[in-house]
């Protein structure tokens, strides 16, 4: 890495923690989710076989690795794209483009930012999972980390694609909330998706976000790895990946 | 002389719009050379072909022998810039901003001195967003000298600025130039024009219209001067039939007349020879702005 990316990137890091709004997106209300859900719906596995929720097991089990997901959405989505848009907005980009910044450097270090940040999220939500909650340690920790690895990639991506395509910062706030959202509820971050209607479950199947809340799901609950997932998921990165860099302006 | 900027038969256009049309000028060394005229009259786009921010659509230009389009790369750490509507991230701090860029380009040294001269130390702390208006501009000057370019390009740098504030600009740009940079200063204020530039070039509607020293500029474009005169007498008839005389009007005692510069000792000839030696002969030459005004036309704000 290049001395100058490094510093743009640790500054990138620095203004993220100054902005209100995505610190309490990304670090506190997932928190703030798991507490209140957790204490709902707490951690007794549903009995019988079948179509039973959480798939079986026990819902703070079930959705701990889900709002890892979550975190990590808020940063990725809520927090990097409506700063990159306000940054081609304002003129950010094109000072930078002046002093010989390039596109590989503004993207990589809003992917770093992306990356580090959700990942003290994530981490923060774990830990307050172990400490409050019952929740079970994850089946396969290893398997866990780099299903952790790939579905933050593949959501700060994404927000990276949301950051390249939408014309104002307004509207990348609004789109980034609404999908966070969207994906909370129709993802299985939210109710189980057993027990949403037809229509909206299959909506959630088409999501984005689904392949990545199971992909994280899978070593937690079972000790095993979501092949189809994680593939869905690699190609998602590739694709929003190149489209991002061919859609990317400097204003 | 050789040039440290040459454009030549530069246009660019977007899509319908023709921007710029055909420009050619030259920068020399060490001077503040400035590119003047109304605002969309392609000024920026010019600066930005030249700064190999926008590719031209035909034409070329050469800055400190490089091509600013295939050798940006290499060119980009010579130049500095301070760019029309370019901002910095709100939150950022004074001295983060320094610390950045002086890390992005070679040359980029300690940022402790700069900070001190364009007198930001005390808001090293302060973000971008609460800065004035011209704290921010100090700041992005600053920023654009930091890895001590030969050339600097500053567009529209004054726009925003209450009065002391621009002026306290137009001394550190003074001493820009004093510090052997070249200054590349876009502006639409005909004043800052005349009081910095060494040379300039006037631009309307994408063309080039003149270019010179601003005292050139008013030779060229503007060869006539008034001279006004208080007469007793009302006979005045040998004033108006003076060779050169291309207008005469009296109100009362005063006398206008406006011609060619020769003019001038002719008018003070006649009134000796007819025994007035007025007291208050005042001869009113053109300023640059008579000159801008009639190259760009009147309906300039």
């Amino acid at each position: 890495m290049r001395g100058s990316l490094a510093k743009l990137t640790w500054v990138e890091i620095k203004l993220f923690l100054r902005e209100p709004v995505t610190v309490i997106f990304t670090l506190a209300l997932p928190l703030m989710v798991l507490y209140v859900l957790g204490g709902v719906f707490g951690n007794e596995a549903a009995g019988g076989g079948g179509d039973v929720v959480y798939r079986g097991y026990g819902p703070t089990d079930f959705y701990t690795p889900a709002y890892v997901a979550l975190a990590v959405a808020g940063v990725a989505l809520i927090g990097v794209p409506a700063h990159l848009v306000e940054y081609r907005e304002i003129g950010v980009l094109r000072r930078f483009r002046a002093s010989s910044v390039r596109q590989w450097d503004v993207l990589v270090s809003q992917l770093v930012v992306s990356l580090v940040i959700a990942t003290v999220g994530a981490g923060l939500l774990v830990t307050a999972a172990f400490l409050f909650t019952d929740v079970t340690v994850p089946q396969a920790p290893g398997l866990f980390l780099v299903a952790y690895g790939l579905g933050a990639v593949a959501l700060a991506v994404l927000g990276l694609l949301l950051g390249t395509v939408l014309p104002s910062a307004r509207a990348a706030q609004s789109v980034g909330l609404l999908l966070w959202f969207v994906f909370m509820f129709l993802s299985g971050a939210g109710p189980p998706p057993e027990v949403l209607p037809s229509s909206l479950r299959t909506i959630g199947d088409w999501l984005p976000f689904t392949p990545v809340v199971e992909l994280l799901q899978e070593p937690w609950l079972r000790g095993g790895w979501a092949t189809t997932q994680s593939l869905v998921v690699a190609a998602l990165v590739l694709v929003a990946a190149g489209i991002a860099w061919w859609a990317y302006r400097w204003e | 002389m050789r040039p440290v900027i040459s454009v030549s038969h530069l246009s660019k256009s977007y899509g319908n719009l023709v921007a710029v049309s055909d420009v050619s000028f030259e920068v020399y060394e060490g001077e503040i050379f400035g590119l003047l005229g109304p605002n969309g009259a392609g000024k920026t786009t010019t600066v930005e072909c030249v700064q190999g921010l926008r590719v031209p659509d035909s034409g070329a230009a050469e800055v400190l022998g490089l091509d600013p389009h295939t050798q940006g790369d290499r060119l980009r750490p010579l130049i500095g810039s301070q760019l029309q509507e370019s901002s910095l991230p709100q939150r950022l701090k004074v001295w983060e901003a320094l610390d950045l860029f002086s890390s992005l380009l070679p040359g980029g040294g300690p940022w402790g001195e700069v900070i001190e001269q364009w007198g930001l130390t005390e808001k090293a702390d302060a973000s971008f967003g609460s800065l004035s208006g011209g704290q921010r501009q100090r700041l992005l000057v600053a920023l654009a000298l930091i890895n001590q370019p030969k050339v600097v390009f500053l567009d529209e740098m004054t726009t925003g600025l209450d009065p002391a504030a621009r002026r306290a600009t137009w001394q550190l740009i003074g001493r820009i130039r004093d510090a052997g940079t070249t200054v590349v200063l876009v502006t639409h204020f005909m004043d800052e024009a005349e009081r910095l530039c060494d040379r300039l070039a006037v631009v309307n509607r994408g063309s080039l219209v003149a270019a010179g020293t601003p005292a050139e500029l008013i030779a060229q474009h503007h060869d006539r001067v008034t001279v006004r005169v208080s007469l007793d007498s009302s006979d005045w008839a040998w004033l108006q039939s003076l060779p050169g005389v291309d207008r005469a009007e009296r109100r009362g005692r005063t006398v206008e007349l406006v011609g060619p510069p020769t003019m001038v000792p002719w008018v003070g000839k006649v009134l000796v020879d007819h025994g007035c030696v007025p007291s208050d002969m005042a001869v009113i030459r053109p300023t640059l702005e008579d000159v801008y005004l009639r190259l760009v036309g009147e309906e300039v704000e």
